[in-house]
């Protein structure tokens, strides 16, 4: 009876879990949806534009890679978003969501802009050292409250370090309010624009050269210290399963907030870089939800360095070319906010086709 | 996760390998309209000016923009541009417009990309651009660049940097006459209650404004006086929204100051939402109507804009291209109001006062001529004193302590330099605490 049943209802398709999929077939299905998310974002600027879209990627390339300056902003921006993204990793891999590093990225920002206002008069090298270390504690501190509260009293960590976030930026409207310049235009302006100091110097001529140094010594560390370091195989215990960890003897709560603390404390270092290395300003803008957009290079990346880094190419190459197609299509920039969003969709498509397969209904069911 | 990591660079490989492959379509994208437009212009002003002028086709302008044509500030400037290029005869696909920059190193890549671009005049449209204008033009001597409302570029002794705003205060002031018959007129009607006067008698204005700094606080005391001008018992009270352009913010703002009683709304910030909250107001029986900027409210408060102060880059933009063409220095410090056409109200509404056009027609000309000044100190009081000094930065320090902006009986706004720097907070005036 029960077989006839199932003859019956076996539904249309089914959904099942697959494992091992070949390294090759894994790279051709990845490499058909980024093909696919791009004609279909092609479809779409063709029906609201009736632009060719192989022109409008075309002057997407060239806005982020046209010539020398343009590929060395966007590689800034990719720097940028991708130090946040390994500053969030050993957080997120440890299932602890750290939605806070925009309040931990302005709390650097604001300490790094605060010493180049009060210490210019400082020689460089030990001007840069110090903010490093300070933005670095403040980033940390900021995120030390939260872990706190999560190993002690198991509070609810997504929404504190949330709203850590809105506290620092109160913080930061303070003190633009504080430097700004006249008083009243909620504008700081470029701090020391006469004597550069406390600004990254230009190595090898290339101003944006420590930016790139900085993030791949992170990117190295991290990469080094999740897979190859005792903290970093805790820190996967942990993610997997607390109780797991407890029972293998390890203190969950030691390595929650030692972890934070350490995640805190690379955005921090991101706050620093984005107001030393890049706007040599502080504003309420100056994290620019990039907080919020490295969770998702972690998140996709599956929190390995160098993929951190490609995906973070990948969405610096799309907001520069934004800019572009704003500029010379008459296409708003929001357009290409819907083909990130477009793109970064079919990436995660990929992951499930890759994860799982669909069955389809056969005539005879085989083997049940 | 080796191999995660070759599949993803092999896919951003194949991603970028398909931008990069085809590379001649590009060009026709934006040509098509600009090029039909331009043709007649370019013909016209070619016989007029001699030697020495640069050939306008070949003139690359840039524009830096901290919004899009969807906000009317913004707007105001694309609209300015493109007139004057035409004017002058640039050719409209020479002019390349870097849209919604914020106010962050974003805009110093903008300017230096449009250098590589081959401009050879910049400009930004916000104060917040000016620091990244100003870095910019330090390292690229051979571009003009200007940051338009701002106020370094005299003293920061570069040859090749620029400030200019118009003397929208004028265009305030009159837009304040407007206000002011709208009063009269609703006094005299008697539809002014207990609830729209202050404890001293005086009708209530409202103002929403963005920052607490000179540009907003010169404007609201230009629009105050030119309505004090009219109706000498007003009084006003003024909020910041702490944004150029938030609609919700402004539509409460005002929502805020009518249930306080003001009668008249007017604004420093660039949205629409103060004249339709005014207007959705004046639907449900208040008392109230709005004054606004940049452009006209009409269309989204029929009945309850009056009219609007505008500005008509259009005059300065032309100035400008045309220094450039000529190779030489485009003005540091260029300030024009009436006088020359650069500013200017809007038609104004179906709800205006009778005798409106005749009051604002004589104000003008008043200005034009030199027999009014706006801020004339024998107009209003600090602290219950009559002003008889004023001093300016002019230095940079953002302290004002360099020069007197007060003689002959008024302060010279926008004189010294191109930014407005009427900072006074005067009697009559309230400040209230931004929301």
């Amino acid at each position: 009876m029960s077989t006839e049943i199932k003859t019956e209802k076996a539904p249309f398709v089914r959904v099942v879990k697959q494992e091992g999929m070949p390294f090759s077939k894994r790279v051709v299905v990845r490499i058909c949806f980024v093909l696919i998310a791009l004609v279909v974002c092609g479809f779409l600027i063709n029906a609201i534009t009736s632009y060719d879209p192989v022109s409008v990627y075309t002057i997407m390339f060239e806005g982020a890679f046209g010539n020398a300056r343009r590929t060395w902003a966007t590689v800034r921006e990719m720097m940028m978003l991708a130090l946040i993204a390994i500053g969030l990793a050993p957080a997120f891999k440890m299932k602890f969501w750290n939605i806070g590093a925009e309040g931990q990225i302005l709390i650097g920002g604001i300490i790094s802009a605060g010493c180049m206002i009060y210490l210019s008069a400082c020689p460089a090298h030990v001007l840069l050292p110090l903010m490093f270390v300070l933005s670095a504690a403040g980033g940390a501190a900021w995120a030390l409250l939260p872990a706190i509260f999560k190993a002690r009293f198991n509070t609810n960590e997504t929404l504190f370090t949330l709203m850590m976030n809105y506290v620092a930026i109160q913080l930061t409207s303070f003190f633009v309010a504080h430097w700004e310049n006249p008083k009243g235009s909620n504008t700081v302006g470029i701090i020391n624009s006469a004597n550069q100091a406390g600004w990254f110097p230009e190595v090898f001529g290339q101003k944006y050269f420590i930016n790139v140094a900085l993030t791949l010594v992170f990117a190295i560390f991290m990469f080094i210290y999740l897979r190859y370091t005792k903290h970093g195989f805790e820190i996967s215990v942990v993610g997997n399963s607390e109780n797991t960890a407890r029972y293998a003897g390890m203190n969950v709560s030691r390595i929650m907030i030692r972890t934070m603390l350490l995640s805190g404390a690379i955005c921090g270092i991101a706050g620093f870089m984005a107001v030393s290395g890049a706007s040599h300003t502080i504003s309420t803008s100056t994290a620019g939800g990039r907080g919020f957009t490295a969770i998702i290079v972690a998140w996709l990346a599956k929190f390995d360095s160098a993929t951190m880094l490609l995906i973070s190419l990948l969405i610096a190459f799309l907001n520069s070319g934004a800019t572009e197609i704003a500029s010379k299509c008459k296409l708003n920039d929001y357009a290409s906010d819907m083909i990130i969003g477009i793109i970064l969709f079919f990436i995660l498509a990929s992951e499930f086709f890759i994860n799982y397969r669909l069955v389809f209904r056969k005539k005879e069911k085989g083997g049940v | 996760m080796k191999k995660r990591f070759l599949s993803l660079m092999l896919a951003a490989v194949t991603a970028v390998s398909m931008c990069g492959c085809t590379s001649e379509p590009a060009a026709p994208v934006q040509t098509d309209d600009a090029a039909q437009q331009d043709t007649g212009s370019e013909v016209s002003e070619e016989n007029e000016e001699i030697a020495p002028k640069k050939d306008a086709s070949a003139v690359k302008i840039g524009a830096i923009l901290v919004g899009d044509e969807n906000e009317g500030y913004t707007y105001a400037h694309i609209d300015g541009i493109k007139k004057a290029a035409a004017a002058v005869g640039i050719p409209e696909e020479n002019i390349i417009w870097k849209y919604s920059i914020p106010e962050d190193e974003s805009c110093y890549d903008a300017a230096i990309d449009l250098v590589d671009q081959g401009c050879t005049a910049i400009f930004s449209n916000s104060y917040g651009h000016q620091s990244f204008m100003q870095q910019a033009a330090g390292e690229e001597p051979d571009v003009q660049f200007v940051a338009m409302t701002g106020d370094t570029a005299a003293m920061s002794g570069l040859a090749n940097f620029s400030n200019a705003f118009t003397n929208v205060y004028e265009a305030r002031y009159v837009s304040g006459i407007v206000a002011g018959m709208k009063i009269k007129e609703l006094v005299d009607d008697g539809k002014i209650a207990a609830e729209n006067m202050d404890s001293d008698g005086n009708v209530k204005i409202g103002y929403v404004g963005a920052y607490p700094y000179a540009e907003v606080v010169s404007g609201y005391t230009a629009f105050y006086l030119g309505a004090k001008s009219v109706y000498e018992k007003v009084s006003m009270e003024v909020i910041y929204t702490n944004s150029w352009f938030d609609i919700a913010a402004e539509g409460e703002a005002a929502n805020s100051l009518m249930s306080d009683g003001c009668v008249i709304i007017g604004q420093h910030a660039d949205s629409t939402g103060a004249p339709t909250a005014v207007q959705a107001a004046l639907d449900s029986g208040k008392v109230a109507y709005s004054v606004g900027y940049n452009v006209d409210m009409l269309n989204v408060a029929p009945t309850a804009a009056l009219t609007s102060a505008t500005n008509n880059w259009s005059v300065y933009y032309t100035e400008a291209f045309n220094a450039v063409l000529a190779g030489e220095k485009i003005p540091t410090d260029w300030s024009k109001g009436y006088a020359d056409g650069a500013v200017a109200i809007t038609t104004l509404g179906p709800s205006c006062a009778e005798g409106t056009q005749e009051a604002v027609d004589s104000a003008i000309a008043a200005i034009k001529d030199g027999s009014l000044h706006v801020f004339d100190t024998s107009k209003f009081t600090v602290g219950g004193q009559p002003v008889t000094t004023a001093m300016v930065d002019m230095d940079g320090d953002f302290e004002n302590d360099d020069e007197e902006a007060v003689s002959d009986g008024y302060f010279h706004e926008s004189e010294l330099r191109a930014a407005p720097s009427f900072y006074l907070r005067i009697d009559g005036i309230t400040e209230l605490i931004s929301e």
